[in-house]
């Protein structure tokens, strides 16, 4: 049995892949990497089963490209945070043209914006004005702002000359630039799920730990709290949780209590997984063999139980993240969650609230595009990796 | 089977007491009450107020008192049916959600039909026409339906519909019917504008579902039997939904269980969104108002709702699945 060997020769990592899985896999690897098959980590063997699962990595990569947009946003965002313009108030998306009335040009531009006031409906409309051309610029000289908070500098990765505006997904009514505005709620909405999730799993891992070692009446009583819990409608509870934050908390402490209030059904569920493995798993071979060889309850639990379901634990985790991302989202959107002036995604919907404003400006819907792309590629990367980390998964 | 049936059905009492004494301290937890923000209201335009009225408030309605002798008292209220007194309207608890639990339930048990009636079809098409063309474009649309967020789903529904169609699509009642006695063109009207809402709500759930009867019947469609019967020449469609089917749809039922809650959560949001006057724009207002007795006793409301959808899934599911009553036998 050649899973076996390897238990023995590496009992830090025991691997439960059957040998009739490991054989269905070395049949679609090259002849080199059969080789290193049998000496590979679980997590070698994890992600050469995630690259061939195209959609999944190809969200991997969407995701890689929206963190790398929350870590450069003031970079990438045309405009900064503060900027506002009330002359541009809702004025629609800006196109990018490479042809004009002069024919092609290599370097594609903007037309400039030109609004005018309806007499009767006080609605303002814009259009393009054609006498005026903005090619775009790379690393533009724009508003000043300051990167990460270390140094001010205008520089910004697309931009316009100073005259022209570049709106590509429009404004809002105080004119300020959604794009620019949904960068800059990135930096909120795609960490959230991030932080509510790695407090879910901290908490989640310790009392699903607790309960599966101890057993007996503290697991019992942990897990009847975990299924009272989850009885729980969720929302209401959110919205209630939410409302109790108080007016008074700075826009950093908000943040926080969202993200608290977002963990609390989160661990349940990891809890209850963590417990059943630990179940299971205390069962094996390698735990007797490791309790006869001397090693102490929490060296057991920590170095050899632990390691040997992280996998699994992470996967489920990957696909915690999208419900937190709605779960802000809905929140920010009913009022409850963050408020102006923190910039996120839930908070920016809040202006497409009202169905007359979102008929007559349908861009006010755009951040709804980037959610739906951030739930969908979250999904699609849990589930790769899911496949990827079930070692009895034949496909 | 029967002591098992006794003894989930006694399990709600303790879950209910928790669920209870957690309801109302979420309720006590933001700082001050609805008579302090009343009164900062007031003054805030400019109006003095009574400091005797004010201590009479108080002491009408015991603000004052500790916080367990205000649960015992809400508590046993509740027992005795009586939810205690909305501040900001002025009426008793009972009286302003009883209808619209009812809305709820109404449209929370339409969309558990839509869900059900359309996921176990459509999951059995995708799982027995598996990488068909047909299996492929449900994956695609359960992906994406999972992924919009209610709010946002019935955002963008009633922009579509309004922008391509020209239809209002909010509220649950036409104009006329709005403040009409039950009939039946009450009833009809209510259909006619129950779907959005439906719609909106079953979706994800619908999309998840899907994929749990695909997945297991899937693994059931690969067992011996199954082939067996084949060989045996039974007709395809008698094999597939008497034997395989029938296996596959017990996780179904027992999703009930999680497929519920989600449902009364989801509700909350979309009616907000599509004003639909059900506990969720009430719930909204009261938890910004701070009107605890409201606010508390429908949280209460909703989470027994769920807990009671919870029960009935667990019994159907000792009744359909012998191996749980075995498993509990041989404890």
């Amino acid at each position: 049995m050649k899973g076996d060997t390897r238990n023995l020769l590496d009992p830090q990592q025991p691997v439960q892949t059957d040998p009739v899985d490991v054989s269905a896999l070395a049949d679609d690897l090259t002849n080199t990497r059969d080789s290193n098959l049998y000496t590979a980590s679980q997590w070698q063997l994890m992600w050469w089963k995630f690259r061939k699962h195209q959609v999944a990595v190809w969200s991997a990569m969407t995701l890689l490209f929206l963190y790398l947009m929350v870590i450069f946003c003031e970079f990438l965002a045309p405009y900064p945070l503060s900027f506002q313009d009330t002359s541009y108030a809702y004025a629609p998306p800006q196109r990018i043209h490479f042809f004009s009335d002069d024919g092609f040009h290599l370097w594609p531009f903007v037309y400039g914006l030109e609004g005018r006031r309806n007499p009767e409906t006080l609605h303002k409309s814009y259009r393009e004005d054609r006498g005026q051309k903005y090619p775009l610029r790379l690393f533009a000289k724009g508003h000043p702002y300051q990167f990460w908070g270390l140094f001010e500098t205008r520089r910004h990765l697309i931009g316009v000359d100073s005259g022209g505006t570049l709106f590509l997904l429009g404004t809002d009514s105080m004119g300020r630039d959604l794009l620019s505005r949904i960068i800059y709620g990135s930096r909120i909405s795609l960490t959230i799920g991030l932080i509510g999730v790695g407090l879910s799993f901290s908490l989640g891992l310790l009392i699903g730990v607790v309960s599966g070692y101890y057993g007996g009446w503290i697991d019992n009583l942990i897990q009847r709290a975990i299924e009272i819990i989850r009885s729980f409608p969720r929302i209401p509870l959110w919205m209630a949780l939410s409302a109790v934050l108080p007016s008074t908390w700075s826009p950093i402490q908000i943040y926080f209590g969202i993200t608290v209030v977002l963990s609390i059904f989160g661990w349940t569920g990891l809890a209850r997984q963590v417990r059943g493995k630990i179940l299971s798993l205390r069962e094996e071979d390698f735990a007797t063999a490791a309790m006869l060889a001397g090693a102490s309850q929490p060296r057991i639990m920590w170095h050899h139980l632990l390691p040997s379901f992280m996998s699994h634990i992470i996967v489920s985790l990957t696909l915690a993240i999208p419900g937190m991302i709605i779960g802000e989202t809905s929140l920010s959107f009913l009022g409850l969650g963050l408020r102006p002036p923190i910039t996120s995604w839930g908070v920016l919907l809040q202006e497409a609230q009202n169905i007359q404003t979102v008929a007559f400006y349908p861009w006010l819907l755009s951040p709804a595009v980037f959610v739906i792309l951030t739930v969908l590629v979250f999904n699609f990367m849990g589930d790769g990796l899911r496949d990827a980390a079930d070692p009895y998964d034949r496909s | 089977m029967f002591n098992l049936i006794i003894k989930r059905i006694l399990w709600i009492i303790p879950t209910l007491l928790v669920i209870s004494m957690l309801s109302f301290l979420l309720i006590q937890l933001p700082p001050g009450d609805y008579l302090t923000s009343y009164i900062s209201a007031l003054e805030e335009t400019g109006e003095t107020v009574d400091a005797e009225l004010v201590e009479a408030l108080r002491k009408r309605y015991s603000l004052d008192d500790p916080i367990y002798v205000q649960y015992w008292r809400w508590i046993g209220g509740l027992l005795r049916g009586n939810f205690g007194r909305s501040f900001e309207w002025n009426k008793p608890v009972t009286e302003l959600i009883f209808e619209r639990l009812f809305l709820t339930v109404t449209i929370s048990i339409a969309t558990l039909i839509f869900v059900y009636a359309t996921a176990i079809p459509i999951g059995i098409y995708s799982a027995v026409n598996q990488y068909s063309w047909g299996d492929y474009s449900f994956t695609l649309i359960g992906f994406v339906g999972l992924a919009i967020p209610n709010f946002l789903f019935a955002l963008i529904l009633m922009f579509v519909s309004d922008a391509i169609f020209g239809l209002s699509v909010g509220g649950l009642f036409s104009p006329e019917y709005q403040n009409a006695s039950w009939s039946l063109a009450k009833f009809i009207d209510l259909l006619n504008h129950l779907w959005i809402p439906v719609i909106v709500l079953g979706t994800s759930s619908t999309a998840s579902l899907i994929r749990v009867v695909r997945g297991n019947l899937l693994d059931e469609l690969r067992k011996l039997y199954v082939v067996t019967a084949q060989a045996k020449g039974v007709p395809k469609i008698r094999l597939l939904l008497k034997y395989p089917v029938r296996v596959a749809l017990n996780p179904v039922v027992s999703n009930i269980g999680w497929v519920l809650p989600q449902i009364v959560s989801g509700s909350i949001i979309t009616s907000v969104v599509l004003g639909i006057p059900t506990t969720g724009p009430l719930l909204l207002r009261a938890l910004m108002n701070q009107d605890m007795y409201l606010a508390g006793s429908m949280v209460m409301m909703l989470s027994v709702l769920t807990v009671i959808g919870t029960l009935i899934s667990d019994l159907l599911l000792i009744w359909l699945d012998p191996r749980i009553r075995y498993e509990n036998q041989s404890r």
